[in-house]
């Protein structure tokens, strides 16, 4: 493992106060996670793995623990502070893929330029976005509305957004949740070429074991606590596994 | 987010949902167009009142017998006292230097024949500077000369209303009309002024010689009233003042209840008016304003409807690095542009009910920059006061939830 970690969080516990009930979703998690990895989450709803992932994902603040990413200690970080975070470092790609609607897939990719505050030229938004939507096999479907296209264009256009500000990490929350199987490969295809290709680290976060092993690191979480973290013993390759199905007509 | 795309989007989340922005619109459009239509009525008004004060003469002070003021005490009302004599506006022109033209003033109804026309018309007697003090002037013929004055001659002129009743085909110069009686020889028509500011015909009365009036016609030795003009605008007040402490020393008044003369100034006059006018507009425009606000809580009310519809996509816009300022200026532009281009609606419908009213009503209308300005600045002022809170329940929606949101 790398000197450096890319994340490293320290006791992170957080508790909700549900009337007078406090849930304690997360009971004290530490974890290092290097540059380049590729990490799954694995665990059942209610293990804690979602409260986790909006913590790594600076969606939410943790109750108590440190959280360093990328060196920074960034567990006090306010709101726009961790928006600006988001924006710059972290791609989210979750399972109900969270496009805009009536908005085309390019607009949509589009999105991160706008609150990045570099005041992009609109051509300068589309060329990246254009070159994006051609990495992810959409560039002729740019002009297209989310329902316009299928579930799996739809998370590669999602993708292709989480990649827009050039992030060091993509947060993909159940990616695969409401696609097929084949879509799936599909989309864990892309994954596994962008943390090969591009060095980006993917946290993978889901509740199917068999999802999980196209990561090299599989950490499960129950109750709160990290129960098991170990690597992968042999991690499935979806490019290959990819030629092997028979041939599809075209995608639907 | 710059302005511009800040703005760019707004304006197509409006024109998403076209039926609801334009209902939504309709509170602003009727609200600016009312509040538009009104101004421009009172300026209207305002114009006709000021240019009413321009025919009379600005400069000019009337000195009148007997008082208006004084709660509970018996007064006899203008001309029924007979204290002004020809001795006290001898003394004021005298006296107060910054008094320009005058004209000692004496009048009476009568029945006025010419031929076999007849007509009842307002006798007003002057010096021969009555015509330049009171601002008219002859159309045809000439003035009366000091002369005819001096010597009481029976001469007259004839307003335009008069002369059109008497002499509806022939030329008045020359002839004679009848007056109680008397021969009155028509010198000249006096031009036309038209409506004067109580609504009056000013054109409907015959000017004569004040002497002849005074002594032949009414068998008086006081006058009614004494016109004069100050040299400029600014010395009307400083004269009026000046000739109401000569007045109070001539008559041995110790104060304004005890006065038998009143002096007023047109301008004084046209103040009333104008504030007569000031208060209609200022009614007519807290119901236009009242109209405004329910435009501007229509808009909140659907901003608030499409915060709620649009909370997935507020959540995806965070997730993606949406800072609390970016969601605010997004959802306050939607309000503003909502509010404004109902304004740019508003103000021409505004300006087409403003026309409709001078066209079918006749009533005067005066449509100023200023006033677009105003309701335009005033309806976006509306979105940004009306959008705050919507905007501001957007910015604080909370990541998690906003993306969790069904």
């Amino acid at each position: 493992m790398a000197a450096e970690p890319l994340i490293r969080v320290v006791d992170l516990k957080r508790s909700y106060a549900l009337g007078d009930v406090t849930v304690h979703a997360l009971r004290g998690v530490s974890l290092d996670i290097a540059p380049g990895s590729f990490i799954a989450v694995i665990g059942a709803s209610g293990s804690g793995k979602s409260t986790l992932m909006n913590i790594l994902g600076l969606l939410d603040r943790p109750t108590s623990g440190q959280y360093h990413l990328d060196g920074r200690d960034v567990s006090g970080f306010d709101r726009d502070r961790r928006a600006e975070l988001r924006n710059k470092k972290i791609g989210f790609v979750f399972q109900n893929f969270s496009l805009l609607p009536r908005t085309t897939a390019l607009e949509n990719v589009e999105l991160p330029l706008l609150y990045n505050g570099r005041g992009h030229r609109p051509a300068e938004r589309h060329a990246k976005a254009m070159s994006l939507l051609q990495a992810v096999g959409l560039a002729d479907r740019a002009h297209h509305t989310p329902n316009q296209l299928s579930g799996g264009q739809q998370q590669r256009v999602a993708i292709a957004r989480s990649l827009v500000n050039d992030p060091e990490l993509i947060l993909a929350d159940e990616p695969t949740g409401n696609l097929d199987s084949r879509t799936s490969v599909e989309i864990m295809e892309i994954l596994q070429r962008l943390n090969r290709e591009r060095g980006i680290t993917v946290l993978l976060i889901t509740h199917e074991h068999d999802i999980a092993e196209y990561a090299t690191r599989v950490v499960t979480v129950r109750d709160g606590r990290i129960l098991t973290d170990e690597a992968v013993a042999r991690q499935r390759d979806a490019a290959a596994e990819l030629a092997a199905l028979p041939p599809v007509g075209s995608e639907a | 987010m710059g302005i511009r795309e800040t703005f760019r989007l707004a304006l197509r989340a409006i024109r998403r949902n076209k039926v609801r922005s334009a209902l939504t619109m309709l509170g602003v459009i009727i609200g600016v167009a009312s509040v538009i239509a009104m101004i421009a009525l009172g300026s209207g008004a305002r114009a006709v009142i000021d240019e009413q004060i321009q025919s009379q003469g600005t400069t000019l002070i009337y000195l009148s017998s007997g008082s208006f003021g004084g709660p509970g005490r018996a007064h006899g009302g203008s001309g029924s006292v007979t204290t002004l004599t020809l001795e006290d506006a001898q003394a004021i022109v005298r006296e107060i230097p910054t008094i320009g033209l005058w004209t000692p003033g004496v009048r009476g109804r009568a029945q006025v024949i010419a031929g076999n026309n007849n007509w009842n018309t307002q006798f007003e007697g002057g010096n021969e500077d009555f015509l330049a003090v009171r601002n008219f002037a002859v159309a045809e013929g000439a003035n009366f000369t000091a002369r005819d004055v001096l010597v009481a001659d029976k001469v007259c002129l004839l307003g335009a209303t008069v002369a059109k009743a008497l002499f509806p085909d022939q030329d008045p110069i020359g002839q004679v009309i009848r007056v109680r009686n008397m021969p009155f020889r028509v010198l000249g028509v006096l031009a036309e002024k038209g409506q004067g500011q109580w609504g009056q015909d000013q054109d409907d009365f015959v000017v004569a010689p004040w002497t002849t009036i005074q002594k032949k016609l009414l068998g008086i030795n006081y006058i009614h009233q004494v016109s004069f003009t100050a040299r400029t605008s600014e010395l009307v007040e400083p004269t009026a003042v000046a000739i109401t402490r000569l007045m109070r020393a001539r008559h041995r008044s110790p104060g304004p209840d005890q006065d038998d003369f009143s002096v007023r100034t047109v301008e004084e006059m046209a103040a009333t008016r104008v504030q007569m006018a000031s208060t209609m507009t200022g009614l007519l425009m807290s119901v236009a304003s009242v109209s405004l606000l329910v435009g501007g809580i229509g808009i909140m009310n659907i901003m608030l409807v499409s915060v709620t519809e649009r909370t997935r996509e507020i959540g995806v816009r965070m997730a993606v690095g949406a800072k609390t300022g970016d969601v605010l200026k997004q959802f306050l532009a939607e309000a503003v542009a909502l509010s404004a281009v109902g304004g740019f609606a508003g103000i021409l419908l505004g300006i087409g009910v403003s026309e409709a009213i001078t066209t079918s009503l006749g009533w005067p209308v005066l449509i100023t920059t200023s006033s677009i300005l105003v309701a335009f600045a005033f309806s976006a002022g509306v979105g940004v006061f009306f959008g705050w809170y919507p905007a501001r329940k957007a910015a604080n929606l909370d990541p998690i939830e906003a993306l969790r949101y069904e």
